[in-house]
């Protein structure tokens, strides 16, 4: 039990009549990267914003890191170690580099609440080095995220978990909008994390992705989790039978 | 994608990529329209728009014609330095003229002598109370608070209710501007102590003006505060998800306007030595077009106070420039007008180009 880094139990969430998502029961254990997959509007988003706080679970229990947690909003489900690359980006193009990776957690010189004072200095470092942690290029720190390609800002918005001690990366469909190159960086920048044994949370449609980077694959259809497969028991046509639900799985999950 | 290659661990950069500074070009269009007036002045005129021309008075500039341009702008530019932080943040103010003139009405009344020529002050406000010579720091705590109040209703009703800033400032605009005319059933208020009259005295206004530009030029690339004004009006979702408290911010940002605008009004009527329940009328739209002019992109996430600074000489100049060619004062509303209009144009076209380039 001590190495699952992240465990749900019977997660639920009802947006008023709609059942998004229902007794989703998920483990991840430490160092493993696990894939979701599933149709849209399949649940997968909405599994991770319990899981990050964004959104408030109807029902279920989550633990992390070895306790129950109820997280009241992304930022503790952050300084608690869950880091998260969402799929809308969640940079501010009007920022640079360092600016994004310490939005909403800046460090300072002087406390003076609103107004206090940022190590500007400190912060250009950090993210420097998170830079090279992480094998991302970008061509000058200084630059807005706007003046950037669409694989160097999802690289930044990947180097801002690495830049701080996180227990659990979860990536939302991270190469949806990249070309090839830059699909190619970003996936090196996946098998860095897992090189250093750091647990991943991915989610894709992209099935030669989920097969190159993950361990295990799970399944969404209709807001349950219709499988839970480790990589070499199966592949990519059994993958699409659950997605599309000409397989239900539910038999086996039964069994397992 | 080319330019990619000369990173090596985010380490080192084409420099020829860094692009101007938005200000720089704000700067230069200063220069050019001055430019403008000084050759329009020369070849129709005969006279000098920037230069001293008179044989009795040693000076190079026109510092008679400087301090005109300055003074003008300096308390609408008051006003500009709180619009901008809103429209960085990705909001609007128009409110701030009608704070102006509540805050000038109430805080006036505190403000008052309560004789003059030897005779009770006719037009005070509270000399029943025996409010009158109080110290000048009353009207300011007084002029503050409205302003604070006035900004923290704004910010609540946008961050709370929901409702746009535009709809929310402009209810705030119609209100105030009945406070004022309530306060004192439409009399002006006049007669303030010396020292109240000393705020707004000579170049005072100046030097307000100077001086809240910086402080609030270095609070907003130095702070957190100002760090979060950028995120929201950039990426308002991607700032509530990395766990700045948006609607905080929003409050304290609206805050801060309300409060510029209250010692706006301080100034205004110290220097005008009366307070009148018109006061201010259309000073949001003058201190919008600084901060539009000066290079602050209404969708919010660019701009600065230098900026600004600089759009509300730009301002100062076409007014100026307007009398200085004995043009009507008509004119100078309709071009302003085009101005505005063409300053927005500009930031959507650079903004398209830039996009078209990245």
């Amino acid at each position: 039990m001590s190495d699952i880094v992240l465990k749900t139990e019977n997660l639920t969430k009802h947006y008023g009549g709609v059942h998004a998502l229902e007794g989703a029961e998920f483990e991840l254990r430490k160092g493993e990267h696990v894939a979701i997959m599933g149709d849209n509007g399949a649940g997968k988003s909405t599994f991770v914003r319990q899981i990050t706080g964004v959104e408030q679970r109807t029902d279920g229990k989550i633990w992390f890191d070895g306790k129950e947690v109820n997280f009241a909003g992304p930022i503790e489900a952050r300084e608690a170690g869950i880091e998260t690359v969402f799929q809308n980006l969640a940079l501010a193009d009007d920022l640079d580099v360092p600016s994004n990776l310490f939005l909403g957690r800046e460090k300072v010189l002087f406390n003076l609440g609103p107004f206090s004072i940022l190590d500007r200095k400190y912060m250009r470092k950090a993210t420097e080095a998170a830079l090279v942690r992480t094998a991302v290029k970008i061509p000058n720190l200084n630059n807005t995220i706007r003046h950037m390609s669409g694989g160097q800002r999802q690289c930044v918005a990947i180097a801002r978990t690495a830049t701080f001690a996180s227990k659990l990366i979860i990536m939302d469909e991270p190469t949806a909008a990249l070309g090839v190159q830059e699909t190619a960086q970003v996936e090196n920048i996946i098998r860095t994390l897992k090189a250093n044994g750091e647990p991943l949370i991915l989610i894709s449609h992209n099935m030669r992705q989920v097969f190159d980077l993950c361990d295990r694959i799970v399944v969404f259809r209709r807001g349950r989790i219709v499988a839970n497969l480790r990589k070499q028991d199966t592949d990519g046509n059994d993958i699409v039978s659950y997605i599309t639900g000409s397989k239900t799985g539910e038999a086996e999950l039964a069994a397992a | 994608m080319a330019q990619t290659s000369h990173g090596v661990g985010g380490l080192t950069y084409d420099a020829k990529q860094r692009a101007w500074p938005a200000e720089f070009n704000v700067f230069l269009a200063l220069i050019i329209l001055v430019g403008a007036f000084e050759l329009i002045g020369r070849v129709f005129l005969g006279d000098s728009f920037l230069f001293n021309t008179r044989d009795n008075v040693d000076a190079i500039f026109n510092e008679a014609r400087l301090q005109i341009i300055i003074l003008q702008v300096s308390i609408v530019g008051i006003i500009a330095i709180g619009v901008t932080q809103v429209i960085i943040t990705g909001g609007i103010d128009l409110s701030s003229g009608s704070i102006v003139g509540a805050t000038a009405m109430i805080a006036m009344s505190f403000a008052q002598v309560a004789t003059v020529n030897g005779n009770p002050n006719p037009k005070a406000m509270f000399l029943a109370q025996g409010w009158t010579d109080l110290p000048v720091i009353v009207p300011l705590v007084v002029a503050i608070g409205c302003g604070l109040l006035a900004g923290l209703v704004n910010g609540s009703l946008i961050a709370y209710t929901r409702i746009p800033p535009f709809i929310a400032t402009l209810g705030m605009m119609v209100t105030a501007r009945g406070i004022a005319k309530w306060w004192s059933k439409g009399q002006p208020i006049s007669f303030p102590t010396d020292s109240f009259a000393a705020i707004g005295k000579g170049l005072m206004p100046v030097i307000i003006f100077i001086s809240l530009a910086i402080l609030f030029q270095l609070i907003l690339s130095y702070t957190k505060y100002g760090k979060h004004c950028y995120a929201i009006g950039s990426n308002e979702d991607a700032a509530r998800m990395s766990g700045i408290n948006v609607k905080n911010h929003k409050i304290l940002v609206y805050a801060i306007a309300g409060i510029l605008a209250s010692l706006a009004a301080v100034v205004l009527c110290s220097k005008n030595l009366t307070a009148q329940a018109g006061m201010g009328v259309m000073y949001e739209l003058d201190a919008i077009a600084m901060a539009v002019i000066g290079g602050v992109s209404l969708s919010g996430g660019r701009g600065s106070i230098i900026g600004t600074v600089i759009g509300s000489l730009i301002f100062g100049v076409i007014i100026s420039g307007f009398t200085f060619l004995r043009l009507d004062a008509y004119y100078q509303e309709m071009v302003k007008g085009v101005i505005i209009v063409g300053a927005v144009v500009l930031d959507q076209w650079r903004q398209r180009r830039r996009a078209i380039g990245a």
